[in-house]
C-alpha cells in the first residue's frame, strides 16, 4: 500500500497524507465518558457522533454511547438552538443522565452557535431537571487535534462544576491525561499503595473496561462523580499529567478555586513514574511504602537484564504529544536511540521537550510536531531505524519497510484487542512495554535469521 | 425497563401486535443515540473501493481520519484508495477560504500518485464557507488532464442515503465516457457490491463460468476505465439496493439499461439472482450453465448447512444492518440454519422495505428503524436472543449482553456472499453461537442453576449483589 512512498521529502503546505491526529470532538467525547452518569452530546451532523463512537469502540472494544443534535440543512442555516433544546429535553426525559457534556463540531462552530447562551436559555426556561447539569466545550475540528478537544472538555468540566467551600480536604486531584482506562486504574492503584486519597478526572476505568456481566448498562459504575468534581475545588493540590492534555484544566482549577498544581509528564518509564510518585508523596505528605520501592526495583532489574538487547537500537515513534514525550523518555532510559519523533498535534513545545530529552543520546534526531505518518515514513526511508512505535496506523509503514518490528501504543489501536487492559504508565506499564519491545525484536530475528544463528538461549 | 423514545414509537413495530405502518425514512430525533451516520459517510463508502482513483477529503482532519482504510474492500491492483488524503482545513482557511489549499493539494497529489481520476469530497464546513469546489475541480481537471469530480457530500445534507445519491451522481460523470466496442450482448454490471473480503471476485466468477461478461462492478475492486464503459452492458444487477438504485435509474434513463434488484447473500437469493439474470437473456444454454453453477456448489454447501443446522436449530437471532435488502437475505439465510429472527432493524430502510421485511418475518418479530443501543439491548434481552448480526457499534453491546455476534457490515473479513459465503456464514454463526464463553456469562450462568438437569455449573453463579467500587 505504501510502495509509492519515496524518500524525497518535499515541502507540503496544503496536504495531509495519512494523518497522525484526528479532530477535537472525539477527545471531548472521550473525556466526557470519564464523568459518572454523563451523556456526551455532539452538537452537529449525526455523522460526527457516529464516527467518534465507532472509532472509540474500535479502540476500546466497548459500547460507546453519545447523543447528537442531528443537524439538517435547516439547522445549518437557522442555527442549532431548536435542535439543542429538543435534544436536551429528549436526553433528560429518556436517558436520564446526571450530566450532559455538549461539544461542538466544525459545523456548529462555523454557523456560530452560542453554546453558553443556549444552555442558559434552557436552564432559564426550566428545561434542565433539578440537580442535573449541562456543560459544554468548544471543539472546532479545524483547530488543534483530538488532544485539544480532550483538554478543553476536562478544563470546562472543572469550570462548570468544581467549587470551593473554603475548607481544604485531604484529597489530591489527579488529571491523568488522554490515557486508557488501564492507565487510570494503574495510577489509582499507585495512589492507593501510597495511601493518598485522590480524585481522578476524567476516569474512564469501569466505563470503558467493563466486565462481562450479561447486562448492558448505559451508565457504567465508573467515572468521576459530580460531587467529586465539585469537591476538587477543596483539594490540597492538583497533579496534572501531560502538558497537552492536562495543563489547561489544572490552570483553570487554580484560577477558579486556588488549588495549586504541579505539571508533570505522563508517568511513563522509570523517571516519569518516579516523578509522579514523588510529587504525589510530597503533596499528601506521606512516606513511600516498601511495596512501591520493590516494584521499582523489579523494573530496574528488568531493564538491566534487557539492556544488552536494547542498547543503541534506533527507534521511530509517533503518537499524541504527551504519550510520545513519555515513551521517548522511557526509550532513553533503556539505552535506545529515539531517531524520528513525531506528533500530529501542533505545538512547538513538543519539539523543545523531546529535543531536551534526547539531546545527549540523539542530538540529530528528527523531531516534528504537526507532522503526518507519510512524513514519518519518508524520514525513516532516509534514516534507518530498528523499531517503530505508534498507533495502529503505523502497521502499513512497518510492513513497507521490510516488517520493521512494531510496538503499538497510544490511540487508536484498532487491530489488536488486549491492549486496553494493560497500562503504559507506572513501573508495571514500563515492564509490560519493555517485554513487548523485546518480543518484537527477537521475534523478527527468530523468523528471519539463518538456521545456524537461530538460538535457543538468548 | 427503559422506555422507547416517545418520538420513536412509530419507528418500532411488532409483527402481529402493531396496527400502524412503521414510520421510517425520517431524520433521527435530536438527542437520540442514533446508530446512523451522515451523507459524507454514505458517499465515502460507496466510492472508496474505486482503487485507481484519488480520494481527497476537503475539510478538517476528522472526516478523513475516520474513513481511512476502514472498509475491507479489496483491490486486485492499485492501493491508493486506502491512503488518507485531506486538506486538513485550519481556522485561517475557514476564514479566508480553502480554495487555494484544495487546488494545491489536488495538483500535488495528482503529480505524486498519477491517478486515473480524482474524487473531491465536500464536508460540512466546505458547504458553509462557500468554497467553489466545482470550479477548482474543473480547473485541475483541465490542467492535469484527468476527471476531477466533486462529491456533494456535506454531512448535514442527510443520512447515508443522501450520500449514496451524491456518490452515484459523482460516479455517473464517468459512465458513458469510455469505448464500449467488443462488449458482449450477454453482459452485465454488478452495482452495489463493494468487494468486501473479495465478494465481488466470487460473484464475478459465477457469471464468467456461465458465459456472462461482467463489464464492471460498482464499485468493488473498481477501476475508472471499467466504469467509463459500463454503459455498454445489457443489464444492471443491483445488489445493495440503498446505495446504487439511483445510479441504476440514471443508466436506465439515459442508456436504456434495465435493472434487476438481486442479492447474493444466502443460497436461495444467490440462486435466484443467477436464474433471474439468465432469464433476462432468454438463452437456454445459459440456463443449463446456471444450473451447473448452482447445483455444483450446492453439493458443497448442503452438508455444511445440515451440520450447522443440527446445532443451531431453534436459536434466536437479532439483526440490525444498514440496508433493508441485506436484512431480507439474512432472515432467509438464518432460516436455512434453523434459526428464527426475532428482531430485525435497519438504519435506512423505506416503507416498501419494511412492508417486505414484515412479510417475510415470523409473528412476534420486532422490526425497528434507526434504533439505538438501549432499544436494541432491551429487545435482545426480552427476546432472549442467541445471536446478534450487526456492525462495529453493535458488536460490544452484544458481547456485554453475553450474546454471540456476527459482523455483517463492511468491517467483516470473511466473505459471506454466494454459495461459498453461505458456508462461511454457517461456520461463523455456529462458531460464535456455540462458543463456550457464553455459558460463563453471569446472566446465562444464573439461568442454569447448579444441579438442574443437564445444566453445567458456571463459575459466575455468585450471589447477585452490588460489587463495591474500587
Amino acid at each position: 500500500m505504501l510502495d509509492g512512498t519515496n524518500a524525497t521529502v518535499c515541502e507540503r503546505t496544503a496536504l495531509r497524507i495519512n494523518p497522525a491526529k484526528t479532530c477535537q470532538p472525539i477527545g471531548a467525547m472521550y473525556a466526557a465518558l470519564g464523568i459518572h452518569g454523563c451523556m456526551p452530546h455532539s452538537h452537529g451532523s449525526q455523522g460526527c457522533c457516529a464516527y467518534h463512537r465507532s472509532h472509540l469502540t474500535r479502540h476500546f472494544k466497548e459500547p460507546v454511547v453519545a447523543t447528537t443534535s442531528s443537524f439538517t440543512e435547516g439547522a445549518s442555516v437557522f442555527g442549532g438552538l431548536s435542535n439543542m433544546t429538543t435534544a436536551l429535553s429528549n436526553i433528560f426525559s429518556i436517558y436520564d443522565p446526571e450530566v450532559v457534556a455538549v461539544h461542538t463540531t466544525c459545523l456548529s462552530e462555523v454557523i456560530g452557535d452560542d453554546l453558553p447562551m443556549m444552555i442558559k436559555k434552557n436552564i432559564a426556561e426550566g428545561k434542565i431537571p433539578e440537580g442535573k447539569h449541562v456543560i459544554h466545550a468548544n471543539t472546532p475540528s479545524f483547530v488543534g487535534s483530538h488532544v485539544t478537544g480532550f483538554s478543553t472538555m476536562v478544563k470546562n468540566t472543572i469550570k462548570y462544576l468544581s467549587d470551593k467551600t473554603g475548607e481544604t480536604s485531604d484529597s489530591v486531584n489527579i488529571l491523568p491525561g488522554y490515557v486508557d482506562p488501564s492507565d487510570m486504574r494503574e495510577l489509582k492503584r499507585i495512589a492507593a499503595e501510597l495511601g493518598v486519597k485522590i480524585t481522578m478526572l476524567p476516569d474512564t476505568s469501569d466505563v470503558l473496561d467493563q466486565p462481562q456481566t450479561g447486562v448492558y448498562t448505559m451508565y457504567p459504575r465508573g467515572g468521576t462523580k459530580v460531587s467529586e468534581i465539585q469537591a476538587m475545588g477543596d483539594a490540597i493540590a492538583t497533579l496534572a499529567c501531560g502538558d497537552f492534555a492536562s495543563k489547561e484544566a489544572a490552570e483553570e482549577l487554580e484560577k477558579k478555586c486556588n488549588v495549586p498544581f504541579s505539571l508533570i509528564d505522563l508517568p511513563i518509564g522509570l523517571k516519569g513514574t518516579d516523578t509522579f510518585i514523588d510529587t504525589l508523596r510530597r503533596m499528601a505528605a506521606v512516606p513511600v511504602p516498601a511495596s512501591i520501592t520493590l516494584e521499582r526495583g523489579r523494573l530496574l532489574d528488568l531493564i538491566s537484564d534487557m539492556s544488552q538487547y536494547f542498547h543503541g537500537k534506533k527507534v521511530a515513534l509517533f503518537g499524541d504529544p504527551d504519550h510520545v514525550v513519555g515513551v521517548t523518555q522511557l526509550l532513553v532510559e533503556i539505552g535506545m536511540i529515539p531517531t524520528v519523533v513525531i506528533t500530529g498535534t501542533p505545538g512547538k513545545r513538543f519539539e523543545r521537550k523531546v529535543a531536551e530529552i534526547v539531546s545527549k543520546v540523539s542530538p540529530d534526531a528528527h523531531i516534528e510536531a504537526n507532522a503526518d505518518i507519510h512524513k514519518l515514513h519518508q524520514i525513516i526511508k532516509n534514516r534507518k531505524v530498528d523499531l517503530l512505535m505508534g498507533n495502529t496506523y503505523g502497521k502499513h509503514v512497518a510492513r513497507a519497510e521490510g516488517n520493521l518490528p512494531f510496538v503499538r501504543f497510544g490511540f487508536p489501536i484498532m487491530d489488536r484487542t488486549g491492549h486496553r487492559l494493560f497500562p503504559l504508565v507506572g513501573y508495571r506499564g514500563a515492564m509490560y512495554y519493555l517485554d513487548k519491545i523485546l518480543d518484537q525484536l527477537f521475534d523478527k530475528a527468530d523468523r528471519e535469521v539463518p538456521e545456524e544463528l537461530f538460538e535457543l538461549i538468548q | 425497563m427503559i422506555e422507547i423514545l416517545k418520538d420513536r414509537k412509530t419507528q418500532v413495530f411488532t409483527k402481529g401486535d402493531s396496527a400502524n405502518a412503521l414510520k421510517c425514512d425520517r431524520k433521527s430525533v435530536s438527542g437520540s443515540v442514533s446508530q446512523r451516520a451522515c451523507a459524507f459517510c454514505g458517499s465515502r463508502v460507496v466510492l472508496y473501493p474505486i482503487s485507481d482513483a484519488l480520494h481527497l477529503v476537503h475539510g478538517p482532519i476528522g472526516c478523513a481520519a475516520y474513513t481511512w482504510d476502514i472498509r475491507g474492500s479489496l483491490s486486485s491492483g492499485p492501493q491508493i484508495h486506502r491512503l488518507s488524503f485531506s486538506t486538513d482545513l485550519q481556522e485561517k482557511d475557514v476564514i479566508f477560504g480553502g480554495e487555494p489549499k484544495l487546488y494545491n493539494a489536488l495538483t500535488d497529489l495528482i503529480a505524486r500518485y498519477k491517478p486515473k481520476a480524482a474524487f473531491v469530497y465536500s464536508t460540512c464546513i466546505v458547504g458553509l464557507i462557500g468554497d467553489d469546489v466545482e470550479a477548482i475541480c474543473r480547473r485541475v481537471s483541465r490542467e492535469a488532464g484527468i476527471d476531477v469530480i466533486m462529491v456533494e457530500s456535506e454531512g448535514f445534507k442527510g443520512t447515508k442515503k443522501t450520500g449514496y445519491q451524491a456518490a452515484c451522481d459523482a460516479v455517473y460523470k464517468l459512465v458513458g465516457t469510455g469505448d464500449t466496442s467488443g462488449i458482449s450482448k450477454v453482459s452485465i454490471n454488478i452495482l452495489g457490491d463493494f468487494n468486501v473480503a473479495g465478494e465481488s471476485w466470487l460473484i464475478k466468477r459465477y457469471f464468467e463460468e456461465m458465459g456472462i461478461e461482467v463489464v464492471s462492478v460498482l464499485t468493488g475492486d473498481g477501476r475508472v476505465d471499467e466504469i467509463r464503459r459500463s454503459h455498454g452492458a445489457a443489464l444492471n444487477l443491483v445488489q445493495c439496493s440503498g446505495s446504487m438504485t439511483h445510479l441504476a435509474h440514471s443508466m436506465e434513463r439515459d442508456y436504456g439499461i434495465p435493472m434487476k434488484r438481486v442479492s447474493f447473500f444466502g443460497v436461495e437469493d444467490t440462486s435466484a439472482a443467477l436464474y433471474e439474470t439468465v432469464s433476462f437473456f432468454k438463452d437456454e444454454s445459459l440456463l443449463d450453465r446456471a444450473r451447473n453453477v448452482v447445483s455444483g456448489r450446492m453439493k458443497a454447501v448442503m452438508p455444511e448447512l445440515r451440520m450447522a443446522k443440527a446445532e443451531l436449530i431453534g436459536k434466536r437471532a437479532a439483526l440490525y444492518v444498514g440496508g433493508a435488502f441485506k436484512a431480507f437475505s439474512l432472515v432467509r439465510a438464518l432460516r436455512n440454519l434453523g434459526m428464527e429472527t426475532v428482531l430485525a432493524g435497519t438504519q435506512t430502510g423505506n416503507n416498501e422495505d419494511y412492508e417486505l421485511l414484515r412479510d417475510i418475518c415470523d409473528e412476534g418479530t420486532v422490526i425497528v428503524d434507526d434504533s439505538n443501543p438501549l432499544e436494541l439491548a432491551k429487545f435482545c434481552l426480552e427476546k432472549d436472543v442467541d445471536l446478534f448480526i450487526g456492525g462495529v457499534k453493535e458488536r460490544p453491546i452484544a458481547y456485554k449482553l453475553g450474546i454471540a455476534f456476527c459482523d455483517h457490515n463492511h468491517e467483516r473479513k470473511i466473505c459471506l456472499a454466494g454459495f461459498e459465503g453461505m458456508i462461511n456464514f454457517a461456520r461463523e454463526v455456529r462458531d460464535s453461537v456455540m462458543s463456550p464463553v457464553w455459558k460463563y456469562v453471569p446472566r446465562r450462568a444464573g439461568r442454569c442453576r447448579i444441579g438442574s438437569p443437564g445444566a453445567e455449573p458456571g463459575p459466575a453463579c455468585f450471589p447477585e449483589k452490588e460489587v463495591p467500587h474500587v
